[in-house]
């Protein structure tokens, strides 16, 4: 069953800018999704629409099966939204802010408490209930907006770019937490700027650019793609120039440092024999950006580059 | 949404208004008492003790009920034009946007948190009225009737006022410009039939003259106009401005792109 149905999607804004152009996509139920895209490329949008905060201009958007139009309220009842900008009363306490949420969805208050302790403790902010949200560090204020998304229990959970300006330690604990509701059933979409992040929790992903679908497709099958992968090699010994390596693109970056371009046809074991022919030994590897990061700026450039020439 | 579940938003809202202008009581509660406290030392005992009588009543007697109406009207209105005001303004407007619950309860959370404080504030002057003057109310029904209809018709205006606001200096306008001339030139003060024949007729068509004087009578038992024509018009207002309001909010009239 689809999770999520857009069907010719657009949105045009009052100064005229076109944000989206007629998107399709299709979310499978308990997929965990990745929505990618440049910075005004139509992500926020597309999130707004389907979240009921921005009207559309045309086109379709159905909740597991239950049209946005139609049946708006079965459908709203199955979204959780976790947006990209705080947007909760600052001076509220963290826990009025959670069971309050929960009212707004028709759940009773004694229900509502329950569900905001259960989600509050999933996330660490137990202890911080009674504080005001304004008092909240970043990451704190984030994890609050993942709570209240789910205290109403929704099978749909989507997230703007919920690790924007969280610490490496705090974001790996929200991967660990996102995947775990993920594997317990519920689907969810997410939109990042960390495209290891999508890389390592997503299965399917879409690349929205200029408010079209330039790639929808499960993140394997777009990995594949990748034609090319810079690798960044760290020497044991300081060198004057380059080596030449029939079949690699390789730079100096520094003395001790060597950029190598290798073509998916090329294995590294060929590499790393051709280096050592020239007597240069490698101490230390590492791939110079994310995979799904080369292939995100190819598409988009492409992209770009289409639109120049049209 | 069930009926249940409806009802269970509705009073999310409500509660949610009620603990926020109790949170802030010295903002919210406590200014207009101590200001009427000072209109019923100043006007009422000071200067109202030289005007002598009006309507057949002592000054004072006669300006406690607009004062209390004024403080409803104040009140309802400034209540859903800052709460809702500052919910657009922090985005937690979105909370509710995002929920499955319909505009009308949105709506009707926000007006009736707007009529809970106008009617504790009018309460709680008229509470302190009684350390000044006697009261007696002569029509229980006329004085509850238009006590709730005039919260609810502020409440209501107060909600368009937030709307349309795009920054806190558009809240601040009506209520300065708009809402004050009115009540004083409202009767509050004054019997308009003391006004020159053009004077007085001008004033029938501010809206707020009908409110003071159907209280005056719910409260005295004397009026300057028709109190159930009165009653009438204020009910008319109240509909005509809900949808209005409605109408808005379901657009997403400065809250929706």
């Amino acid at each position: 069953m689809s999770a999520l149905t857009i069907r010719n999607l657009t949105k045009t804004y009052a100064n005229g800018v076109e944000a989206l152009k007629g998107i399709d996509l299709e979310v499978k139920q308990g997929d965990f999704f990745a929505l990618l895209g440049p910075n005004g490329a139509g992500k926020s949008t597309t999130i707004g629409v389907i979240s009921s905060l921005v009207n559309k201009t045309g086109g379709e958007v159905s909740i597991f099966g239950h049209s946005l139009d139609a049946e708006r309220s079965l459908a709203k009842k199955k979204i959780g939204v976790v947006p990209q900008e705080f947007n909760f009363n600052q001076f509220e306490k963290v826990f009025d802010i959670v069971v309050t949420q929960a009212g707004f969805y028709g759940i009773p208050a004694p229900l509502a408490r329950e569900r905001a302790e259960k989600y509050l403790r999933q996330l660490g902010l137990w202890e911080k209930r009674d504080m005001q949200s304004r008092t909240l560090s970043g990451g704190m204020k984030r994890r609050l907006m993942i709570a209240r998304a789910l205290v109403h229990e929704p099978d749909l959970l989507i997230l703007d770019e919920p690790t924007a300006g969280v610490d490496i330690e705090l974001r790996r604990s929200m991967w660990d937490f996102l995947t775990r509701i993920n594997q317990e059933g519920k689907t969810i979409i997410l939109t990042t700027h960390y495209l290891e992040e999508a890389e390592s929790l997503c299965r399917n992903i879409a690349i929205i650019d200029h408010g079209t679908i330039v790639e929808n497709t499960s993140m394997r099958a777009l990995l594949e793609k990748l034609q090319v992968e810079t690798f960044i090699l760290d020497l044991a010994r300081p060198v004057e120039s380059a080596p030449v390596l029939d079949g690699f693109e390789v730079l100096l970056k520094d003395s001790q440092t060597l950029e190598v371009a290798v073509p998916k046809t090329q294995s590294l074991n060929t590499l790393f024999v051709a280096l050592a022919d020239q007597q240069f030994e490698v101490m230390s590897m590492r791939n110079k950006a994310n995979r799904l990061e080369e292939l995100f700026v190819r598409l988009v450039e492409k992209n770009l580059a289409g639109e120049v020439s049209a | 949404m069930s009926p249940r579940e409806q009802w269970v938003a509705f009073l999310t809202i409500v509660t949610k208004e009620i603990r926020r202008f109790t949170r802030i009581w010295p903002q919210t509660l406590l200014p207009p008492a101590i200001t009427m406290t000072l209109y019923f030392v100043i006007f009422g005992n000071l200067i109202g003790s030289r005007v002598g009588e009006m309507g057949g009543f002592d000054y004072m007697q006669y300006i406690v009920p607009g004062l209390i109406m004024m403080s409803v009207i104040q009140n309802s209105y400034g209540n859903v034009v800052s709460s809702f005001f500052s919910t657009k303004f922090q985005h937690s407007i979105e909370e509710m946007l995002v929920s499955p619950m319909p505009s009308w309860i949105i709506l009707g959370g926000f007006v009736v948190g707007g009529m809970v404080r106008g009617m504790l504030v009018g309460l709680i002057v008229s509470m302190l009225s009684l350390f000044f003057t006697h009261l007696s109310l002569q029509h229980v029904m006329v004085t509850v009737v238009v006590v709730v209809l005039t919260a609810a018709l502020f409440s209501i205006g107060g909600f368009i006022n937030a709307i349309l606001a795009k920054k806190f200096d558009d809240i601040s306008i009506v209520p300065t410009f708009v809402l004050t001339p009115l009540t004083y030139l409202g009767g509050v003060f004054y019997s308009i039939d003391m006004l020159p024949e053009f004077w007085r007729t001008v004033s029938l068509a501010n809206p707020i003259v009908y409110m003071v004087n159907a209280f005056r009578y719910g409260v005295l038992g004397v009026s300057d106009v028709n109190v159930y024509a009165s009653l009438a018009t204020i009910a008319g207002f109240v509909a005509v401005f809900f949808v209005i309001a409605l109408w808005m909010l379901r657009r997403g009239t400065g809250i929706r792109h």
